[in-house]
C-alpha cells in the first residue's frame, strides 16, 4: 500500500493529476483493504465522502486541505453521522450539529471519510476500552495502537487516511502517535475549539491532528485553530501560518532536557532513541540546557483526580432521558441505574466512581482541591523551565506498544503510559510526538513541548528533527496473525 | 405578628425565618445559549443542542443576564464580587439535562446586602447573605396515574438569581412583607416580572423556633412548594404552630424538608436530612472566570432607578402625601410612574393620588389590565381633574366621565361635550329656573322660612331636576337663598361636594 501526505495530495490536485473524487475513491479502497485487519474505523461514510468529493471536482483548488480525505475520532460530533464515543450508551446517537473543527475542515475543503475507534469516552491508553472493537497496531497486529485516539493513529499509520483528528486529555494523541509511528500534536489548551468534542475532562481536553509529517500537522493545525464564539475557553490568539518558517532550523534554539525525569518504567531502548533525537537537534545547532520539573512526578496522581472528577460530572447527562440508550424500567431510579450500568464500560464506571468520590463532601479538600493546587505547581515548574529553554524534549511514552490484553487487568500500569504526556495537559501547553526510531521493531516517539501558544517553535524543532533524523518510518506491512 | 390565634405556648418561642428566593431574569435569550425565554411557548420549542445538554455542547455566558443580576445585587445593597466564577451543582433529575446545574457556589456575584421593610410602622432591615446567578431547570409533568412523566425544556437555561436572606425574619407576616419588598425592587430595576403564578418568582423558606432570649438557633425545617405570597405566610404560620406543638410536648424538631400542601393548608414531610443531596460542587471548567470591570459596575450603578422606599419617602416629604398613599402608589413601579406623570401635567398631588388609588386602580383590578395598558393616559386624567377644578363638572359627574374615558380612550373635554354634561354655572341662565321652582313650591318656601332648613335641599333638588343635573349646585344654592332670605346666614356654601 502506498501512503500519501496531505501536501502530496493537494499538490497532485493542483497539478490537475487527480480529482478529489478519485482521491476519495482511492482512500476508501485503501480502508476497505486494510481496515479488516486494523479495525481503525467505527464507521466509514463511503456515500457521504464520495458525494462531497464529487462536489469539489472541477472547483478551483483553494485552501491547504482542498480535496484531502480525513477521519475524525468518534468523540467529535458530526451532524447526521452517528457519533458514539465508542460507548454503548451512545450506540445510536446521531448529533443534530457538527463540531466546530468539522465545520472548519469542511470549509477548508477536506473530505470526511469516517469516524475512528477509541477508548470509550477517551478513557484509556490502548483503545481496548472501546465498547465495539479493538484496534490493532499496524506495525504489529498483536499489539495495541495506544489510546485513546488509537483508531485515528492506526488509520494514519496504515496509510488509510493522510490525516485524522484525535483528542488529547492526558496523552491520547501523543502516546498513540508514538506507538503507531506517526506525528501527533496536542495544541495549547484554548487553541482549538472544543465545541462538539464529547467531553471527558473539560479543563484538559484538546483536539489535535495525526499526520505523517510535521509539516502536515502544521497545515491541519492552522485549519482547525482559532477563537470560537461557541467555546468560551477558546482563546483569541492570532492563528499563525504554522507551515511557514518550519525550515528556519534550530540554530541557537534552547532545548531543555529534564534532569529529574522519572525513569522508573522507562524502556532503555526508548531512552536511547530519545537521547539520540536530542543529539540530532544539538548537532543542528540547538543548545541543550538542563531543566527541572520537580512536581511532574505527581502529575499522574493529580490527573487521576481532576480528570475523573470532571468526567463524573460530564457523563451525568447520559441518563437515558433525552437521547442515547434507555433501559426499560419501572421507576426513574431504576431507569438511571440500568441505563448507566448497561451503557458504560468498566473503565468509564471506575473513573465516574473515583471522580464522584473525589468531589464528595468531606473529601473535596483532601483530593480535588489538593489536586488543583498541585496542578498550579506543575504549571509553575514549566513557567520556570521555559525561562531557561524554548522547548523541552522527553520521551512520549515509557515503552513501545504493548500486546493486546497485556495491561487490561492492571489499571495502574495502564495509567503510567501517560506519565510523560500528562504534565503538558495539566499545564495547558502544546506538545508533539515525532517518530524517533524503532525499538524491537516497534515505533517510538520523542515528545517536544513548548510554551503556551508557541506551537510555531514546537513545530519548527520537530520539523528540523524530522528532516535530520536520517531515516524514513517504514510503511507497515500489515502482517500478523489477526 | 398578626396576634391571631397565638397560643400561650407560641408566645414563649421566637420564630426565626430565612428565605431563599429565585427570580427569573428578564433577558430575551437564555443564560448559556441563544434560545428564547418567552413564557407559554409550546413544550420543547425554545430548545437547542446546548440547553438540551447534547454531547459536546458548551455554555456561553449571556452578558445581559450578568447585567440584570448586577442590577439586582446593587439594588439589594450587596457588595459586588467583580471577579467571580461559576460552579457545577451535580444531581440527577430528568428536567436537568446535563445532570448538573451551572450556578455560583463560593463566589456569588453579590454578597452581604439588605432589604428594608416596614413592620407596624417601623422600618426593619433584613440582611441578604448572597445573590448568585444560575440557570433554571426544565419542568416535569407527571401523569396522574404515575405511568409516565413528560418534560418541557423550554425553561431550561432561563437565567435566575437566587437571593438568600439572613435569618433576620421574625414572623410569617414579615416574611410576606420581605417578599413583597423583593418583588417590588426587582420590578423597579426591570430585572424580573416576578410573576409567582408563572414561576418567575419562587420561594423556599427555613424556619426554626427558639425560646425568647436564647442566642442559638433552634433546629430548622425547610419549606418548599409555596406558590403565592399568601401561601408562604400560611405555610410558615402552620409550621410555626407545628414546631411549637412539638417543642411544647418536649419533642425535638427534625431537620427535614417539608412541602406545603395547598389543599390541606399544612406542611408534609418530603425528605429527611439523611436523604439530603451531596451536590459535589466544583468550578465549571467550560466557562472562564467572570470579570466585572469598574466601568461596567459604575454604569449599572448609575442606571439604577429610585427604589420604592426612597420614592415613598420623597412622596411624603416633597409632595405632602400621607404615608399610606405613598406606600400604595410606590408598591408598583408602573403605578408610581403613572402617578408622577399625572402630577407632572400640573395636577394636585393629593387629588391625583385619590384618583389613582381610587378609580384607576379599581378599574385596572376589574379588567385585569396592567397600568402600562391603562386606557386613560396620565395627561387625560390630569385634564379631567382640571375640568372639576374649573367647576365645569361635579366630582360625581367626573367619575362618570372617567368611566367613559376608560371605555373610549377619549379625553375629558370631548366626553363632557359629547355627553352634554357641562355644568351650568351662569346665574342669568339659572335665575329663571330658580324663580319658577320657587313659584311652584310655595310649601317648601313656607317650611324653610318657618325654620325647617331641610326644605332648602328640596328646592335645590327641584332645580337640579329641572336642569337634568347640570346646574352647579353651589350657584343654585346661592340664587335660592338670595330669593327666599336666610333664617341663619351662612347655610349656603360648600364646594362641588355631593349635591
Ligand atoms: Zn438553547
Amino acid at each position: 500500500m502506498s501512503v500519501h501526505t496531505v501536501k502530496e495530495i493537494v499538490a497532485s490536485l493542483r497539478r490537475g493529476e487527480a480529482k478529489p473524487s478519485e482521491w476519495a475513491a482511492r482512500i476508501l479502497e485503501c480502508i476497505r483493504r486494510a481496515d479488516g485487519r486494523v479495525g481503525a474505523f467505527l464507521h466509514v461514510d463511503e456515500e457521504g465522502a464520495l458525494a462531497r468529493a464529487k462536489s469539489l471536482d472541477g472547483q478551483p483548488v483553494e485552501g491547504t486541505l482542498f480535496g484531502v480525505p480525513y477521519a475524525l475520532k468518534d468523540n467529535i460530533c458530526t451532524a447526521g453521522l452517528r457519533t458514539t464515543a465508542a460507548s454503548r450508551i451512545l450506540e445510536n446517537y446521531v448529533p443534530p450539529y457538527s463540531a466546530t473543527v468539522a465545520d472548519k475542515l469542511a470549509s477548508a475543503g477536506a473530505v470526511l471519510v469516517g469516524k475512528t475507534n477509541m477508548d470509550e469516552f477517551a478513557m484509556g491508553s490502548s483503545t481496548e476500552n472501546s465498547a465495539f472493537q479493538p484496534t490493532r497496531n499496524p506495525y504489529d497486529l498483536e499489539r495495541v495502537p495506544g489510546g485513546s485516539s488509537g483508531g485515528s493513529a492506526a488509520a494514519v499509520a496504515a496509510g488509510m487516511v493522510p490525516f485524522a483528528l484525535g483528542s488529547d486529555t492526558g496523552g491520547s494523541i501523543r502516546q498513540p502517535a508514538a506507538f503507531c509511528g506517526v506525528v501527533g500534536l496536542k495544541p495549547t489548551y484554548g487553541r482549538v475549539s472544543r465545541y462538539g468534542l464529547i467531553a471527558f475532562a473539560s479543563s484538559l481536553d484538546q483536539i489535535g491532528p495525526f499526520t505523517r509529517t510535521v509539516e502536515d500537522a502544521a497545515l491541519v493545525l492552522e485549519a482547525i485553530s482559532g477563537f470560537d464564539p461557541h467555546d468560551s475557553t477558546s482563546v483569541d490568539e492570532p492563528v499563525e501560518r504554522f507551515a511557514d518558517g518550519l525550515d528556519t532550523g534550530v540554530r541557537g534554539l534552547r532545548v531543555g532536557v529534564v534532569t529529574d525525569i522519572q525513569e522508573e518504567g522507562l524502556h532503555p531502548g526508548v531512552k536511547q532513541a530519545v537521547e539520540q533525537a536530542i543529539a540530532v537537534l544539538q548537532g543542528a545547532g540547538a543548545e541543550v540546557v538542563e531543566v527541572s520539573l520537580p512536581h511532574s512526578r505527581y502529575a499522574v496522581a493529580t490527573y487521576y483526580l481532576i480528570a475523573p472528577a470532571e468526567a463524573s460530572s460530564n457523563l451525568a447527562r447520559y441518563d437515558g432521558v433525552r437521547y442515547g440508550r434507555r433501559a426499560d424500567a419501572d421507576t426513574l431510579l431504576e431507569m438511571y441505574e440500568r441505563t448507566r450500568s448497561e451503557g458504560f464500560g468498566m473503565e468509564v464506571k471506575r473513573r465516574i466512581i473515583i471522580g464522584t468520590y473525589a468531589l464528595s463532601s468531606g473529601y473535596y479538600d483532601a483530593y480535588y482541591r489538593r489536586a488543583q493546587q498541585m496542578r498550579t505547581l506543575i504549571r509553575q515548574d514549566f513557567d520556570r523551565a521555559f525561562e531557561r529553554c524554548d522547548v523541552i524534549a522527553l520521551p512520549t511514552a515509557p515503552t513501545p506498544a504493548f500486546k493486546l490484553g497485556e495491561q487490561l487487568d492492571d489499571p495502574l500500569q495502564m495509567y503510567l503510559n501517560d506519565m510523560y504526556t500528562i504534565p503538558a495537559n495539566l499545564a495547558g501547553i502544546p506538545g508533539i510526538s515525532v517518530p524517533c526510531g524503532l525499538v524491537e521493531g516497534l515505533p517510538v516517539g520523542v515528545q517536544i513541548l513548548g510554551r503556551a501558544f508557541d506551537e510555531q517553535t514546537v513545530l519548527r524543532a520537530a520539523h528540523a528533527y524530522e528532516q535530520l533524523r536520517g531515516f524514513e518510518m517504514p510503511v507497515p506491512a500489515l502482517e500478523g496473525s489477526a | 405578628m398578626s396576634g391571631v390565634s397565638v397560643s400561650e405556648a407560641r408566645a414563649s418561642y421566637e420564630t426565626v425565618i430565612g428565605l431563599e428566593v429565585h427570580v427569573e431574569l428578564k433577558t430575551r435569550s437564555k443564560i448559556f445559549c441563544g434560545c428564547s425565554t418567552s413564557f407559554g411557548a409550546p413544550p420543547n420549542t425554545n430548545v437547542c443542542p446546548v440547553c438540551l445538554g447534547h454531547p459536546g455542547t458548551l455554555p456561553v455566558l449571556n452578558e445581559g443576564a450578568v447585567e440584570l443580576a448586577l442590577r439586582a445585587a446593587l439594588a439589594l445593597n450587596c457588595r459586588i464580587n467583580q471577579d467571580c466564577k461559576f460552579d457545577r451543582k451535580n444531581y440527577f433529575y430528568p428536567d436537568l439535562p446535563k445532570g448538573y446545574q451551572i450556578s455560583q457556589y463560593d463566589q456569588p456575584i453579590g454578597e452581604d446586602g439588605y432589604v428594608e421593610i416596614e413592620v407596624g410602622g417601623e422600618r426593619k432591615r433584613i440582611g441578604i447573605v448572597r445573590v448568585h446567578l444560575e440557570e433554571d431547570a426544565g419542568k416535569s409533568m407527571h401523569a396522574p396515574d404515575g405511568s409516565h412523566t413528560l418534560v418541557d425544556y423550554n425553561r431550561t437555561g432561563v437565567p435566575l438569581i437566587e437571593i438568600v436572606s439572613k435569618p433576620d425574619i421574625r414572623s410569617p407576616e414579615e416574611a410576606r412583607l420581605y417578599l413583597e419588598a423583593i418583588k417590588s425592587i426587582m420590578e423597579y430595576c426591570d430585572v424580573s416580572d416576578c410573576r409567582m403564578e408563572e414561576g418567575s418568582l419562587r420561594c423556599d423558606a427555613n424556619i426554626s423556633l427558639r425560646p425568647f432570649g436564647q442566642r442559638e438557633f433552634g433546629q430548622k425545617t425547610e419549606l418548599k412548594n409555596m406558590n403565592s405570597f399568601r401561601n408562604v405566610q400560611r405555610a410558615l404560620e402552620y409550621e410555626a404552630e407545628r414546631q411549637t406543638a412539638v417543642l411544647s410536648a418536649g419533642g425535638v424538631v427534625e431537620q427535614e424538608t417539608r412541602r406545603f400542601d395547598e389543599a390541606t393548608q399544612t406542611t408534609v414531610s418530603m425528605r429527611s436530612k439523611e436523604e439530603a443531596h451531596d451536590y459535589r460542587y466544583f468550578p465549571e471548567p467550560d466557562l472562564v472566570r467572570l470579570h466585572i470591570s469598574d466601568e461596567w459596575l459604575e454604569r449599572v450603578r448609575g442606571s439604577l432607578p429610585e427604589l420604592p422606599l426612597a420614592k415613598r419617602d420623597r412622596y411624603v416629604a416633597e409632595l405632602g402625601l400621607p404615608p399610606y398613599d405613598a406606600g400604595v402608589l410606590t408598591a408598583d413601579r408602573g403605578v408610581a410612574e403613572y402617578f408622577e406623570a399625572v402630577v407632572a401635567c400640573g395636577a394636585d398631588p393629593k387629588t391625583a393620588s385619590n384618583w389613582v388609588m381610587g378609580d384607576v386602580l379599581a378599574s385596572l383590578k376589574a379588567t385585569g389590565e396592567r397600568i402600562q395598558a391603562c386606557p386613560v393616559s396620565p395627561a387625560n386624567l390630569a385634564g379631567l381633574m382640571k375640568q372639576v377644578e374649573a367647576g365645569r363638572i361635579s366630582i360625581k359627574q367626573a367619575r362618570d366621565v372617567f368611566k367613559i374615558m376608560w371605555d373610549t380612550g377619549k379625553d375629558a373635554e370631548t366626553v363632557i361635550r359629547e355627553q352634554g354634561m357641562e355644568q351650568i354655572s351662569d346665574e342669568g341662565m339659572l335665575a329663571a329656573i330658580v324663580d319658577e321652582v320657587i313659584a311652584n313650591n310655595p310649601k317648601s318656601v313656607e317650611d324653610y322660612r318657618s325654620g325647617k332648613t331641610k326644605a332648602l335641599a328640596a328646592l335645590v333638588g327641584q332645580t337640579m331636576k329641572a336642569t337634568k343635573g347640570k346646574a352647579n349646585p353651589a350657584v343654585v344654592n346661592k340664587l335660592i337663598l338670595e330669593r327666599i332670605g336666610s333664617p341663619d346666614s351662612g347655610a349656603s356654601g360648600g364646594g362641588p361636594a355631593d349635591a
